[in-house]
């Protein structure tokens, strides 16, 4: 996605009665409310809750479908005290420093900008390598994808989230890097805008997540 | 005509080579390959359907060596029908010309466009290379478990997987070519083209593509959990270790009902284009049409679980009102299309016949669904040939229809060249017969009682009625020679179309055939939902 809101953050004037063959954006670009990259993460956004909706409701419907839950023998093993709130903390305060890298960037406060860029990009790192020891934790106690259905609901979940902050994860690791190279500015950044929209998505569906598995009783 | 002649000087783009067609983000040649790809994937799904009949000819098993090759074909027939052909041909007409309809140099995202379309053979290669690494899917399209499931007597093997991955890989190329749309849609039309000047293709598109932005995404997740269930132990939809296998059926038909309405509302688009041009009569019911067509998309939310009556595990009375109200917008169409007919100067060209083919196939798709939206109906038919019957009056008589229609309309457009019409009425009326013969017969062994999916059959009665759609299957296949030789002919020696040859009134046709790279020079001036009619006839448009 980044990759493409690069290529079409241009801004073309001129109205399209005139325009000749010139690039694909000329004269729709620029006019006015929200920008085609912004909008169309927002689109795809959109189509990520409907899948994790997907996800809950087979969680939901699984859970009310067996009883106890967890499982006895499962009983106290997801502990939300404990090494998993200091996860969500830290995801949580990367989406605070994401959002001080856009204030900065629409600012046009560079150094501010990848200062705070840089710090999600390693909060983040930091959250997903937390949750790969807290799996093995996991694994040691018996808890496996294939412990039955509470096992398989809490991996699936957790892992298709995991697989999202990875994939936001890289989307920063591109803000980062395109961020060296100077090329964001006050008036032209849109990948920072949408990818920062995403990152706030999976923070959300974090906390969520969090608080179904491990709080819910 | 000669106030028309807006187009550019400089008509002809498609000198490229090859590497030009593999490396393209021009939404038009992207557009040309989704019809080309699909149209090879119907032809390879036709002739799945034509081993699937000609097993069914006669009873006993006299194609097929075993019942398993026989769940293949129509596992397969279904799935490359469904997922390779219908949707991806409309996506490909709602490339080709949505943002030529919108006076759009070219889709919002053109990279992400083509990526969209190459994921397509990806998938449609894994799913058919499962044919050569031990079999393909057997389970049917819907893939229930347990049935679908990695256990003895159900579906061992890489078919399955290799099924689940290749829907995955569709759907993705679906999600991001609706996100395509909707921000081309909303962000990229010519000054003047307000929301309620667009074409009505152009709307279908969009609640086309809200449906598609909704509800794919969760049947991949429902994919997900399957392919977890085989692969890694889970405890999903297997009842036999704790899952649920109704579960998945709620979360299937939450994408695939919606997805009936992905496979028709653009087909429904272009007939809405294709008969004002052919009655030289604007669409009747403008608005009405549009808000029936965000009717059926909202409704088409509410309506999954009239699959699944007879599990016992759904609120019948909400599912069956819910299904019956859908007859209400798609009743208040068939008033627009009607009326747009009534006092019109019918001109019976190609496109306009297989219009009208669609108006009367999918009205008989339509009638007999609402037979099955009735609860105790329902039981009576459930996974019977009359479900069969409908769903191929809706699929094949309806967006079948409404695909050719498009074709022979747009094929102009797109390649500077008329079809041949002698060709295209031949076409079309070995096709209707042949649909005819085929599709009619399964109303009556279905309320004889034979089951869908049997490779072998007993009951004596059933035999005439099997033979006679076999050889309406057959006559379908033959309907695909001229078109094809039609095709071939006219690419090389068509009659030159021009830019308008239907006169049509939406601004593709205010372009070059085929258009140029960024498609206008000028654009008129738009201020209804007609700008060729009012630059034709001066400032007099509404």
């Amino acid at each position: 996605m980044t990759a493409d809101s690069h290529a079409l953050t241009t801004t073309g004037h001129g109205p399209v009665a005139t325009a000749g063959h010139g690039p694909a954006t000329a004269g729709h670009e620029s006019r006015g409310g929200i920008s085609n990259p912004i909008l169309g993460m927002l689109l795809f956004i959109t189509s990520e809750v409907m899948f994790f909706a997907g996800l809950f409701g087979a969680y939901f419907s699984t859970r009310a479908a067996h009883s106890p839950w967890p499982p006895d023998k499962f009983a106290g093993t997801l502990n939300p005290i404990g090494l998993i709130l200091i996860a969500t903390i830290i995801l949580v305060m990367s989406s605070v420093t994401c959002q001080l890298a856009v204030n900065a960037i629409r600012r046009g406060d560079r150094t501010a900008f990848m200062r705070n860029i840089a710090v999600t990009f390693i909060l983040g790192i930091v959250f997903l390598i937390m949750q790969m020891y807290d799996y093995s934790v996991l694994f040691g106690e018996g808890l496996t994808m294939d412990a039955g259905p509470f096992g398989t609901t809490y991996y699936t979940l957790t892992g298709f989230h995991g697989a999202h902050v990875f994939g936001g994860v890289i989307m920063l690791g591109v803000v980062l890097y395109r961020g060296t190279a100077g090329q964001f500015s006050a008036r032209h950044h849109d990948a920072v805008e949408a990818a920062s929209l995403y990152w706030h998505f999976v923070d959300v569906v974090w906390i969520i997540l969090f608080s179904v598995l491990y709080l819910l009783p | 005509m000669a106030t028309t002649t807006i187009a550019p000087a400089t008509a002809s783009t498609y000198r490229g080579g090859l590497y030009e067609w593999l490396t393209t983000t021009d939404h038009k040649k992207i557009g040309i390959m989704y019809v080309i790809s699909s149209f090879i994937f119907f032809l390879i799904g036709g002739l799945l359907a034509l081993g699937v009949r000609t097993e069914l000819a006669q009873p006993g098993l006299q194609f097929v060596s075993n019942e398993g090759i026989y769940n293949q074909l129509f596992t397969m027939h279904a799935t490359v029908m469904i997922f390779l052909f219908v949707i991806p041909m409309l996506a490909g007409f709602g490339n080709y010309v949505v943002p030529l309809m919108l006076g759009a140099p070219d889709m919002a995202f053109p990279r992400i466009n083509a990526l969209s379309l190459w994921l397509l053979p990806l998938g449609g290669i894994l799913l058919l290379s499962s044919f050569l690494l031990g079999g393909g899917a057997q389970a049917g399209w819907t893939s229930y478990p347990p049935l679908s499931e990695d256990r003895p007597l159900a579906s061992t093997g890489y078919g399955q997987d290799l099924w689940i991955v290749s829907l995955i890989l569709i759907g993705t190329s679906s999600i991001l070519g609706s996100i395509n749309f909707l921000v081309t849609i909303f962000k990229m039309r010519a000054p003047g083209m307000t929301l309620f000047r667009m074409p009505i293709l152009v709307w279908t598109v969009l609640v086309t593509s809200v449906l598609v932005l909704m509800a794919t995404p969760v049947i991949t997740s429902a994919l997900i959990m399957l392919f977890i269930d085989r692969n890694y132990g889970g405890h999903f939809f297997d009842p036999a270790t704790g899952g649920s296998a109704v579960l998945y059926q709620n979360i299937f038909w939450f994408y695939s009902h919606p997805a009936v309405y992905v496979m028709v509302l653009p087909a429904m688009g272009m007939i809405s284009e294709i008969l004002p041009v052919f009655s030289r009569k604007p669409l009747f019911g403008y608005k009405a049409f549009i808000f029936a067509t965000a009717g059926i998309g909202a409704l088409g939310f509410s309506v999954w679980a009239h699959h699944m009556f007879t599990t016992g595990a759904v609120f019948l009375p909400f599912f069956s009102l819910m299904t019956f109200l859908i007859a209400v917008p798609t009743g208040v169409k068939f008033f627009n299309w009607i009326a747009t007919m009534w006092r019109g100067q019918l001109t019976f060209s190609t496109p306009m016949i297989f219009a009208l083919g669609f108006l009367t196939m999918f009205l008989i798709g339509g009638i007999n669904g609402a037979f099955s939206a009735s609860v105790p109906v329902d039981f009576a038919l459930h996974d019977t040939y009359w479900v069969v019957a409908h769903l191929h009056y809706v699929l094949f008589g309806g967006s079948v229809m409404g695909v050719f229609a498009g074709l022979y309309y747009w094929f102009p457009k797109m390649f500077g060249r008329m079809l041949d019409e002698t060709l295209g009425k031949v076409q079309f009326i070995i096709m209707f017969i042949g649909l005819n013969l085929t599709f009619f017969p399964m109303h009556m062994v279905g309320l004889a009682g034979m089951p869908r999916r049997i490779a072998d059959y007993a009951n004596s009665g059933w035999t005439d009625l099997n033979l006679l759609a076999t050889i309406g299957g057959f006559t379908i296949a033959a309907s695909m020679l001229p078109f094809i030789w039609n095709v071939f002919v006219s690419l090389r020696s068509g009659k030159i179309a021009g830019d308008n040859p239907w006169e049509a009134n939406t601004l593709e046709w205010a372009t070059s055939s085929p258009p140029p790279p960024y498609n206008f020079d000028h654009l008129p001036e738009i201020r209804s939902e007609r700008p060729l009619f009012d630059l034709r006839h001066g400032k007099t448009g509404h």
